[in-house]
């Protein structure tokens, strides 16, 4: 399935927040979202996902969902949103209840997305037992769960550490190249973008528009993190997001 | 000879002093039982060393047989029977009642200012003050004292319960809806359990309110029940049985949050 951002504005009240906004998301294709602090990134992501609605513009999509897809736009959120109360398998049960499945289908949509998020050893943990890396992995395994078409993420490694964020990125990139996975991945942390995706959707701030939209042309599975070309273009970005990012830095923020 | 603490040498290393650890909470249950231990047997000794008037406080002993008198010719179970059939069908109710409304102000916001006023309205007034009230409406048996207890207990559980509700975790709702869950399922698995320790916590506070309008209600007109008991026998001076009925009201709240305490684990097992 295709997702498309069709000249999406928005405000808050009489603050653009998103002028004219407009990518696609092609079948199978990862697009990270840069951008300093006060974007809009984020709100961009809750739009495409439908969870708010643009002032003016739409999110678009194209073509069938996977088979038994439960819920076509489907989040990871950057602090896991974990029920403490559920065990691990129990997480990843609740957005396949309600939906008239049946128990053996529940049974082995959770074991396959354990398995394949790492975590077949942790099904009766409780969150509060796991780790931050583990955490997200149970995000991670609760929205392949319902067979998404896009996956959403917005920053879902930046509560984790450095080392922790290296393992899951890893796993993130072998997510994306064993299954036909589209997604949108927001984040401020330009080698995570590079890393990842096909393309970055790179984000000017106040009002947030699109400054420049990079290809990446090394496919994922041959990246390395100290690639010299991967770090040509982290710079490269990175020159492209410099200016607004000081800005941002020394703006007094109105509490 | 060696001054290291004030003056280390520079040749010889010498370990930084510890200063942390200060004022770090610990338990001892060993400790609590012998305090309480102590206390029984100061009273005990100051008694029988002729010490404290047998009138005005009687020895732990007395106490303790007219505890054993009092059981024996039933005359105590049906004090506490009569007490605790008013404490539970008042707490019952006041509970039910309690967390229903709370969770209708906590979840639509058409009740929330309502709700809102009218709680706070009546939320400082000692409930106690409405008895006279409740007994021209119920009458002087039983069921003034049940409505004074329930009205109690109302107030609080109310205020915990939507104070709960507004205490969970707002992108665990966020989760819900991106994932697609009915406002019914967002509110029954994620709304309800988040905000389940919050209200068991408020039910801890209500039991004890509830206790202490028990036994006012049972002073004011009962001739049953452990606030009656007490009240009697200070009329008679039987300081005994008056500490007795106190005793037993240290153990009937002990047990009510004994009570509550293993629910509470046995619910939020999770925390």
């Amino acid at each position: 399935m295709r997702l498309i951002a069709d000249r999406i504005h928005h405000t808050y009240g009489p603050l653009p927040v998103l002028e004219d906004i407009s990518f696609t998301v092609e079948d199978g294709e990862v697009v990270a979202v840069v951008g300093p602090s006060g974007c809009g990134k984020s709100t961009l992501l809750r739009i495409l996902g439908g969870l708010e609605k643009p002032a003016s513009g739409q999110a678009l999509s194209a073509g069938e969902p996977p088979a038994g897809s439960l819920n076509p736009y489907t989040f990871v959120f950057q602090d896991f949103a974990l029920l403490p109360w559920r065990t691990v398998s129990e997480n990843v049960r609740l957005p396949l209840e309600g939906h008239g499945l049946g128990e053996a289908e529940i049974k082995d949509r959770i074991a396959d997305t354990l398995a394949r998020t790492k975590l077949s050893d942790f099904a009766d943990a409780y969150p509060k037992q796991l780790s931050g890396g583990m955490k997200q992995r149970v995000g991670i395994a609760r929205a392949l769960a319902v067979k998404p078409a896009i996956l959403l993420m917005d920053e879902p490694l930046s509560a984790l550490d450095a080392q922790t964020r290296e393992l899951l990125m890893d796993d993130l990139v072998q997510l994306h190249d064993q299954g036909n996975l589209s997604s949108v991945y927001v984040t401020h942390n330009l080698d995570e973008a590079v890393r990842l995706a096909d393309k970055v959707v790179v984000l000017r701030r106040r009002p947030g528009r699109i400054n420049a939209l990079v290809e990446l042309k090394v496919p994922r599975a041959e990246r390395d993190g100290s690639d010299a070309e991967m770090a040509r273009q982290t710079r490269e970005l990175w020159q492209l997001i410099r200016a607004d990012a000081e800005a941002a830095d020394r703006e007094i923020v109105d509490a | 000879m060696r001054d290291v603490a004030m003056t280390p040498s520079l040749e010889a290393p010498t370990p930084v002093p510890f200063r942390g650890g200060l004022f770090t909470p610990g338990t001892n249950r060993i400790a609590g039982a012998l305090a309480l231990a102590g206390l029984i047997a100061l009273w005990q000794a100051a008694s029988s060393l002729g010490l404290i008037s047998p009138i005005f406080a009687p020895s732990p002993l007395r106490v303790a047989n007219a505890l054993t008198g009092m059981a024996q010719s039933g005359e105590l179970q049906n004090h506490i029977m009569a007490s605790l059939g008013r404490l539970f069908g008042g707490y019952a109710l006041g509970m039910t009642g309690g967390v229903l409304v709370g969770l209708m102000i906590g979840l639509f916001g058409v009740f929330r200012s309502a709700g809102i006023a009218v709680v706070s309205a009546f939320f400082p007034i000692p409930k106690i003050a409405l008895l006279p009230l409740f007994i021209l409406w119920f009458g002087i048996g039983e069921g003034s004292k049940v409505a004074t207890i329930a009205f109690g207990t109302f107030f609080p559980t109310v205020v915990a319960t939507y104070g709960a509700v507004d205490n969970v975790d707002r992108s665990l709702v966020r989760m819900g809806r991106a994932f697609g869950l009915s406002p019914f399922a967002i509110i029954r698995k994620i709304i309800l359990p988040g905000s389940l320790p919050g209200i068991i916590s408020g039910l801890k506070i209500a039991s004890s309110i509830g206790i202490v309008l028990l036994i006012a209600a049972e002073m004011i007109g009962a001739n049953q029940g452990v606030g009656a008991l007490v009240l009697a026998a200070g009329n008679l001076m039987q300081t005994d049985q008056l500490i007795a009925g106190v005793v037993m009201l240290s153990v009937l709240g002990l047990t009510i949050a004994g009570v509550i305490g293993a629910i509470e684990k046995r619910l939020l097992a999770w925390r």
